[in-house]
């Protein structure tokens, strides 16, 4: 039995795997990331040294988290920094949603944060009567939109720009255009004013440094840059998985985020918050508030099996080889986090039963494992998820098939006539394809059945 | 050396002629080859649906009927790697495991064992066409089998290879993937058989039936005149 959302998974699978125009744009899209990446790989020494390194570093973290994130909120705090510990997204939205009441806010700035787009942050705001503008090129078109971000790291990446321009005359009444430059410049004088208006600026962190105290912004706008700082009140969104130990880590994580995100040797800004407007500075929020948030990653950190996931630096990679994320496109996974990573945590997020689907819609090609700059190792997760979601609840029927097949391969010389008297029956598998069961249907529907052999290997070898 | 065969189900069944130019190959090249008709499956559908317990009890007569010392040869690299990384880990903590272990270290995927264990490229073949070769992503990432296969290819005489673009992009096969999300299989099946045409190959070849299979069933619904073919089919010709 399909859980409903695997069923829509299905669906939404079968509509755009049939999009022959979609397929062919999201395919131009990564090709030109993959040209680029593998042009900025080529750079490294040693790229396969250095993801070592990065998943030592990570292992490390990980299994020390909670040192690290003692040392890094000790720090933080120091600075007048006020942390929030929150165990699930209900927790870190009220937080959120409590500040902006208590600062009488009106206009609340975003820059790119997927962590906020897991806890549903912008729609409890916008519910609470709060006006939210994200300010990331690619997530203010989706905002626009009103769709979720299509990837972890390029929201957009669907739309082209005739679809932008489109979009920008419809929201916001400015004329066509299909420049990217001129499109860039529309949004840009669109947030502007946003920036000086809002009274609270919100942002993630893509890495939090133990040892300094400092949450690390990764970015190529600028956007997060002036959410951070040109507000009053500055709140940073944080997995409490992001903790590294050292600031010299950033030496290594910085370049092969971009690497592996854009294909960029980095990006063009990155950027060190530590706290607010200390007494000896000219500028900067009055306020920093720094939400960690749990929501489940200590239930992926008890598991010693697959809590390698957690250091995922999001950088999207995974995404980008995956084969299934190229024909579905990010929409049909239908939750934040999508391609490999996506399926591996999901299921420990949001729940096995509602989300293994996801671990089965992959052939384990394992591209994933083989890219990831941190060696999760991903696709041997997926298998590992379908272990337990079977050992939790295994479809009967299904359960029954493959005991039967395991009985029957006891008896290779009856399966062996057996299957020689089906070859009567192939000539009707052609012509009754509409009757055939699901699993031989949904092969028969585009692909031609292999033959069966007269003679199968081991007759011939009795036979020799 | 005696050298034991490990024929997939698939190629028992479907593509027999794989199995038959393996033990051309290896008689020719003066080695005694051992088949076991007490195996038919090595457990990889069960393993990859979840059904770890189940597998076992497949798994375990593999064990029984291949111990022993002799290597084990598989013309797949999906099921090669199924026994050489997974069986490891299928049998962890339970009483079989030394033997799981102890097999693993003895099992060659076919063009692997040629080249790496044998030391052989040249096997006096010859098999005038032009051909493309498509990577099995379990004997590519599972065993890191990428130039073994392009080394034989190479000492075929008149054989001329094309790479393809895309060439490490998985078919779309998967197992019962092919057939619990056939619309993605497909999907990626014709991306990948497009890439083949595009080589303007008269074979497309793979160490790897299983993939074969899903893309000649492809083909063959498309009408294209592009015929696959396993690599140890190449090797036996001359």
């Amino acid at each position: 039995m399909l859980s409903s959302l695997a069923a829509k998974f299905k669906n939404s699978s079968t509509k755009f795997t049939a999009d022959l125009g979609h397929r062919a744009k999201i395919r131009t899209a990564l090709k030109s990331y993959e040209k680029a990446r593998n042009g900025t790989q080529s750079q490294y020494q040693d790229w396969q040294a250095a993801r070592t390194a990065a998943s030592t570093i990570k292992w490390e973290a990980i299994n020390h988290l909670d040192a690290y994130l003692t040392e890094f909120v000790e720090k933080l705090t120091a600075r007048g920094t006020k942390v929030f510990w929150a165990s699930n997204g209900q927790e870190a939205r009220d937080y959120v949603v409590a500040l902006a009441k208590e600062k009488g806010a009106r206009s609340i700035i975003k820059s790119k944060s997927m962590t906020s787009e897991e806890i549903h942050l912008n729609e409890a705001l916008r519910q609470a009567g709060y006006e939210v503008v994200e300010s990331d090129l690619g997530e203010y078109i989706v905002q626009l939109r009103e769709e979720a971000p299509y990837h972890l790291v390029f929201p957009a990446m669907h739309l082209t720009r005739h679809e932008i321009s489109d979009l920008f005359q419809e929201k916001l009444h400015t004329p066509p255009t299909d420049s990217p430059e001129e499109l860039t410049m529309i949004a840009r004088r669109a947030l502007r004013m946003k920036y000086l208006e809002a009274d609270i600026g919100i942002s993630g962190a893509n890495f939090g440094i133990a040892e300094t105290g400092m949450i690390s912004i990764t970015e190529n706008e600028g956007n997060a840059r002036l959410t951070t700082a040109l507000p009053k009140v500055h709140v940073a969104l944080m997995g409490i998985e992001k903790v590294i130990p050292k600031l010299a880590d950033l030496a290594l994580f910085l370049p092969m985020l971009a690497t592996a995100g854009t294909g960029q040797q980095i990006t063009c800004y990155n950027s060190l918050i530590g706290g607010p407007r200390q007494p000896d500075e000219t500028d900067g929020p009055e306020e920093f508030h720094l939400i960690l948030l749990d929501n489940q990653r200590t239930q992926l950190l008890a598991d010693a099996e697959q809590r390698d996931a957690l250091h995922c630096i999001r950088c999207g990679a995974c995404l980008n080889v995956c084969p299934i994320y190229r024909n579905v496109g990010g929409h049909t996974y239908a939750t934040t986090y999508q391609g490999p990573i996506g399926s591996v945590i999901t299921p420990h997020l949001r729940g096995l039963m509602d989300w293994k689907h996801l671990s089965y819609a992959s052939s384990l090609c394992g591209a994933c494992t083989e890219t990831c700059p941190v060696k999760i190792d991903l696709h041997h997760h997926l298998l590992h998820n379908r272990r337990n979601a079977v050992a939790q609840q295994p479809d009967p029927a299904e359960r029954f098939a493959f005991r039967a097949f395991a009985f029957l391969t006891r008896f290779p010389g009856l399966l062996n006539r057996l299957a020689r008297l089906s070859r009567h029956f192939m000539p009707l598998t052609n012509a009754a394809r509409s009757f055939l069961p699901p699993p031989v249907k949904g092969w028969v529907a585009s692909r031609d059945l292999p033959p069966i052999a007269a003679k199968s290997f081991r007759d011939y070898w009795r036979t020799r | 050396m005696k050298i034991n065969l490990f024929i997939p189900c698939f190629v028992d069944q479907l593509f027999p002629s794989v199995g038959i130019s393996v033990v051309r190959i290896f008689e020719k090249l003066g080695h005694t080859v051992d088949f076991k008709e007490a195996i038919f499956c090595c457990g990889q559908p069960l393993f990859n649906g979840g059904y770890w317990e189940e597998t076992r009890g497949i798994a375990t007569r593999v064990l029984e009927t291949l111990a022993g010392s002799d290597p084990v040869v598989v013309p797949s690299g999906s099921c090669a790697a199924m026994v050489k990384n997974f069986y490891p880990e299928l049998f962890r903590k339970t009483p079989q495991a030394e033997a799981a272990v102890q097999l693993s270290e003895r099992v060659f995927e076919f063009s692997s064992f040629l080249v790496d264990q044998l030391g052989i490229t040249d096997l006096g073949s010859r098999f005038p066409a032009k051909v493309t070769f498509h990577d099995g992503c379990h004997g590519l990432r599972e065993l890191h089998v990428k130039l073994q296969p392009r080394q034989l290819l190479e000492r075929v005489k008149d054989l001329t290879l094309v790479e393809m673009e895309d060439q490490t992009s998985c078919c779309g096969f998967g197992g019962t993937f092919a057939v619990k999300f056939p619309m993605i299989s497909t999907a990626m099946g014709e991306t990948k058989s497009a890439s083949a045409l595009e080589t303007g190959a008269e074979y497309l070849v793979s160490n790897d039936s299983s993939c074969l299979m899903h893309l000649q069933g492809l083909l063959s619904r498309q009408n294209q005149k592009l015929k696959t073919i396993h690599l140890a089919e190449v090797l036996a010709s001359s």
